[in-house]
């Protein structure tokens, strides 16, 4: 199945990735080769068959006490932030 | 040579005071001082910590009652957050981020006495399969054919780990495999890549590819080595609910194990068409060895087999549009100059701190996830990995464990990267089913191609069956004998 370039162009958006007219059109093309790829699967029959969902291994999960177990280090926090101010991320103005 | 050992080896040299854990360290942090220029297998080096950490372990081997990886020196993925220690996954998006707290898997590693030389270089965000794609440069193989110099790929994603412990510049290593991440590069590479159970590892405190999939497990230069490596980083963990209650057993005692009436089968779909003589061959060897070794041969079928890439091409990367989502310039890791708005400055972050395979799969992903397309391709591929997983159980009925090819091919050059992005996934076609459905795997390297290349077979067993991948596993390589070495290693000037 091909892709057009409005639809390129929205999924880029949706995952908030910038691209230039030259890489919209790229990845339009490469999607499309690897959807037409992926069209076999259009030979399975999935009638009546549930979705997996994980790799349910039956093992049973551990369920843990509902308790605080971590925090108050709000240093640990902000130590990698590109950018802070006192005990706050920033980011440019989002309200005019 | 001190880099020579198997862990199983310098383990006991260690407490038989033959040399210290300084010594073995230092013959290690030399090794990469002198190779890791040319073969590129780490991104950050810890030598100064590793030496530390030297002396500490001999103190504790001295007092006696010191835990089985006590002085042994590890190459850790760069995908495992390490405390205070650069954490990149490969990309230049989190280049300079330093974790502020220790991955479950490394912390295990260290409680069980284990010096880290540092952190071992992958394909970014471990999508790939020839490190091709590391922010941080590409990974030499360090085989190569006769007489031939041409730069080979060392497989991926665990490129970086595969090729440090090929070349003597780490005992063993910590791998991820989300869709053969542990063993395509262990084939590649002429080692053992064990990928257990998707839950027998945390994967709390890994940087998150595609979360159903996801494992971590040990790349070593024996089955026994992968063992014990195996059963330090196994094991419950509260913070990672995936990760299975389930007692692990001592993993070495499989070692060695009588294969008799074993039952190992043989799936037809793994022949696939096209496929190299010397790949059908080495499978072939490896059948007689396992007859020979008392197991009982029994051909199987695994039909929803050729659904497994495509599948494993919607799975994962909707996975990974959803875990990447975090990567946006705000609380850590890098962010783009000049954003005029908020959503300016994740487009431009995300833009620029992304590699190209990355951002195609994050668009792929978004795209099979996106209002009008979930049920189409997301629910689809879902429901066929419904599928993939009946054919194992069925096959697990009848027989203990399959064998396999691990790879369609031997390690490929540099320059000869397919330019078509699906040609290049289809390397994963034989470790895929085994992700897909959750079994555990390994590869262990059985003989050289006629160019001199190592090829490997896939041994996958049953859920939280490690053992018997192990005691298999351990046979096959008793009967194999691989003893070549590459070309590149500690001791041979590069």
């Amino acid at each position: 199945m091909s892709l057009d370039l409005a639809t390129t162009r929205r999924i880029a958006k949706l995952a908030r990735i910038g691209l230039d007219d030259q890489e919209i059109e790229a990845v339009r093309a490469q999607l499309g080769g690897i959807l037409g790829w992926i069209e076999i699967l259009d030979e399975v029959d999935v009638e009546g068959v549930p979705p997996m969902i994980g790799t349910s291994t039956n093992a049973a999960l551990l369920p843990r006490e509902d308790a605080v177990t971590d925090g108050d280090c709000q240093d640990k926090v902000l130590s990698n932030a590109p950018d802070r101010e006192g005990p706050f991320f920033t980011v440019p103005k989002v309200v005019e | 040579m001190l880099t020579d050992l198997t862990i199983a080896q310098a383990a006991e040299g260690l407490r038989k005071k033959e040399f210290s854990a300084v010594e073995l360290t230092k013959a290690h942090t030399d090794a990469i001082d002198a190779l890791n220029g040319r073969v590129n297998a780490y991104i950050t080096v810890t030598s100064d910590k590793a030496l530390e950490a030297a002396k500490k372990a001999d103190s504790t081997l001295a007092a006696g009652e010191a835990p089985a990886l006590t002085g042994i020196p590890l190459g850790i993925k760069d995908l495992f957050c390490t405390n205070g220690v650069r954490t990149t996954a490969a990309s230049k998006i989190i280049g300079n981020f330093v974790p502020p707290y220790e991955s479950t898997v490394t912390a295990k590693l260290l409680e069980n006495g284990a010096i880290f030389l540092g952190k071992t270089n992958l394909d970014e965000f471990a999508m790939g399969s020839g490190n091709l794609t590391s922010a941080f440069g590409g990974v030499e193989n360090p085989w190569h054919r006769k007489d031939d110099a041409s730069v080979l790929v060392p497989g991926g994603s665990s490129g970086g780990s595969a090729a440090a412990v090929a070349a003597r510049m780490a005992m063993g290593a910590t791998g991820t495999d989300t869709g053969g991440s542990i063993r395509q590069p262990a084939a590649y590479c002429g080692i053992v890549g064990l990928k257990p159970t998707y839950g027998r590892c945390s994967r709390w405190g890994t940087i998150a590819f595609a979360s159903s999939l996801d494992q971590a497990g040990p790349m070593t230069r024996s089955v026994e080595d992968a063992s014990i490596m195996l059963s330090a980083m196994a094991g419950a963990d509260p913070k990672d609910s995936t990760c299975a209650n389930v007692a692990v057993p001592d993993y070495r005692a499989a070692c060695g194990r009588s294969l008799k009436g074993l039952r190992v089968g043989i799936p037809a779909e793994y022949r696939a068409p096209g496929m190299s003589e010397e790949i059908l061959a080495v499978w072939q060897k490896g059948i007689d060895m396992l007859r020979e070794a008392g197991c009982e041969i029994v051909d199987v079928s695994l039909p929803h087999t050729k659904y497994g890439l495509a599948t494993y091409y919607i799975i994962a990367p909707a996975e990974c549009s959803s875990n990447l989502a975090r990567y946006d310039g705000v609380r850590f890791g890098e962010r783009a100059e000049g954003a005029t708005s908020l959503d300016d400055l994740y487009e431009k972050t995300r833009h620029n701190g992304f590699g190209e395979e990355v951002r195609r799969r994050i668009l792929m992903g978004t795209y099979v996830l996106s209002a009008g397309y979930y049920d189409a391709y997301y629910l689809k591929a879902q429901k066929v990995r419904t599928l993939i997983q009946r054919d194992f159980t069925q096959a697990f009925q009848k027989v203990d464990v399959l064998l396999t090819p691990t790879a369609p091919t031997a390690a490929f050059a540099r320059d000869e990267k397919p330019e078509d992005p699906v040609q290049m996934y289809l390397n994963d076609i034989f470790t895929v089913p085994a992700s897909m459905a959750g079994q555990p795997a390994m590869s262990v390297p059985v003989e050289l191609d006629d160019k001199g290349l190592p090829l490997g077979l896939q041994l996958i067993g049953k859920h939280f069956d490690e053992e018997t991948i192990i005691a298999v596993g351990s046979a096959l390589e008793k009967a194999a004998g691989f003893t070549a070495l590459p070309d590149l290693r500690a001791g041979v000037s590069a």
